[in-house]
């Protein structure tokens, strides 16, 4: 019996330090959890994905199951006009944008599942529309993935715009990992490029190759489910999710494939194999992956001086483990990990407020505002 | 004799139409399983067997079995607020997954038949459709 269980002990303890081990490096460390605290800006959010200012005091939220809000001084209001969202799986209403000059043209861009025609089940899309006060109106659709499917799986998606008149959205594989990522001919597991209008810019890299979608910038992803404007290269960052243990961040460059699902470092969350490759010519390799699986969501780089030391750190939610974790990069490598706000929630969505401060979605709650103490 | 084989004839009829619009038990659980594995499998894990405090188990779950109109509408419409599963204290989200009422039926006959789950009854897309929010 004592033997049993020295053995037993053993036999966990191995396990367990060859687990950590295992976690691809820098390990996350939590630091103490009183430096930090949050303001609640709005509440009754079940899945506040994305997010957007209009002002400091002015945000628009959407709610995945179709509701887009506008939030005042911390008052919730439905914005009216949404077309007919198709709910199904991970996918719904996700991303928003507010148009660069949106002061002026009042213009706004989300991403959200439809079904709209055709076969049953949905895809995503990109519409744009004008916003004034608390509706929607001159509704009109940017793009469609195709096919509809009725599989629930990997719809992206977040929006981005670089300071050339570009707009960039992701779509995820549509839960056809086999045929979609790597298909050129083919929606989904791509980002996509456009222009403001929604025209196709004439130098996306496939405009001139015969069958291939146009508005694709990028392919090889998996699903999309942050992107930011690195606040100094001008770079788009990218982060997705991958299988168990392949969650990446990747800079997203014109033509590139990022190789799902030819390479990855995850596997399938059975456990069993994907492939046995993690680099091959021709496809790019990640910025960075998680081992574990953090489940990211949301990013954004801190670029203001209200926090102490955090200038320049890249941040992202974590779902699966519920913290917002910080990234301090150097010369082109992640050097340090932390857990900023262990156990706060299902963290969907990370964004810079134009006040500095960083705003989150979290799951069941809302959108909450980062403040160091 | 020719009333007879009226009666023959009309009873084959309606046999046929019933049998063609219920969905053999069989079917409906390996439809199921595919539902399962595309939006269940991530809370509720490979066998049902969820997280301790997090997900709810599926397999051999008192809850399940003792509130199955409740389970069906909180697949239609999503559910949340504590509950107590096998004597664990849960008090989570499940959003609704927008799922059609035959997937829903189909879904919950994968379930009570696995994991050592076992249910008299077949549930049906009618008996899904019937139930409100």
């Amino acid at each position: 019996m004592k033997k049993n269980f020295f053995t037993t002990l053993l036999i966990s303890i191995f396990s367990l330090t060859s687990c950590i081990s295992q976690e691809n490096p820098p390990e996350v460390k939590t630091p103490d959890q009183s430096e930090f605290t949050t303001e609640t800006v709005v509440e009754g959010i079940d899945i506040p994905w994305g997010m957007d200012f209009i002002s400091e005091n002015e945000i628009l939220v959407t709610e995945k199951k179709g509701i887009l809000y506008r939030v005042s001084n911390g008052k919730k209001t439905e914005v009216s006009g949404l077309p007919e969202i198709y709910q199904r799986g991970q996918g719904g209403l996700m991303d928003i944008a507010l148009h660069p000059n949106f002061k002026s043209n009042k213009i706004i861009y989300f991403t959200t599942g439809v079904h709209l025609e055709g076969e049953k089940g949905g895809n995503t899309a990109l519409y744009c529309g004008e916003l004034n006060e608390n509706s929607l109106s001159n509704l009109k659709l940017l793009y469609k993935g195709q096919p509809n499917t009725k599989k629930g799986q990997h719809w992206g998606s977040r929006i981005v715009f670089d300071d050339k008149g570009h707009l960039f959205f992701g779509i995820g594989d549509r839960g056809n990992r086999d045929v979609n990522p790597q298909d050129l001919n083919r929606d989904g597991g791509k980002i996509y490029r456009l222009n403001l209008d929604g025209s196709i810019p004439e130098d996306n890299p496939f405009v001139n190759q015969e069958g291939a979608l146009k508005a694709v910038y990028s392919y090889g992803h998996r699903n999309p489910q942050g992107m930011t404007v690195h606040p100094k290269t001008g770079e788009i960052w990218e982060n997705e999710h991958g299988p168990k243990g392949g969650d990446e961040i990747n800079i997203v460059q014109k033509a590139k494939n990022y190789g799902w699902p030819e390479i990855t470092y995850g596997i399938n969350y059975s456990g069993t194999s994907i492939t046995d490759k993690t680099s091959m010519p021709g496809m790019e390799q990640p910025f960075y992956y998680w081992v574990p699986s953090i489940a990211p969501s949301g990013m954004a780089f801190s670029t203001s001086n209200v926090y102490k030391k955090w200038k320049g750190n890249l941040f992202v939610g974590s779902l699966k483990f519920k913290y917002l974790e910080r990234l301090v990069i150097k010369r082109g490598k992640v050097v340090k990990r932390e857990k900023i706000l262990n156990d706060i929630g299902r963290v969907r969505n990370v964004k810079e407020g134009p006040d500095g401060y960083l705003y989150l979605g979290v799951e069941g709650k809302g959108i909450l505002k980062v403040v160091q103490q | 004799m020719k009333i007879f084989f009226g009666i023959i004839t009309l009873l084959i009829l309606f046999e046929g139409i019933w049998l063609y619009q219920k969905k053999p038990l069989e079917e409906s659980i390996a439809d199921g399983e595919e539902i399962y594995q595309d939006f269940c499998i991530q809370c509720h894990l490979d066998n049902g067997e969820g997280v301790y405090g997090g997900f709810p188990p599926l397999a051999k779950s008192d809850y399940l079995v003792n509130n199955i109109e409740m389970s069906i509408r909180g697949l239609k419409y999503g559910m949340s607020g504590p509950i107590v599963v096998n004597g664990g204290e849960y008090d989570g989200v499940m959003q609704d997954q927008g799922l059609d009422d035959d997937e829903i039926a189909d879904v919950m006959n994968y379930i009570l038949n696995n994991w050592g789950n076992e249910y008299k009854d077949m549930i049906t897309e009618e008996q899904v459709a019937i139930i409100n929010e």
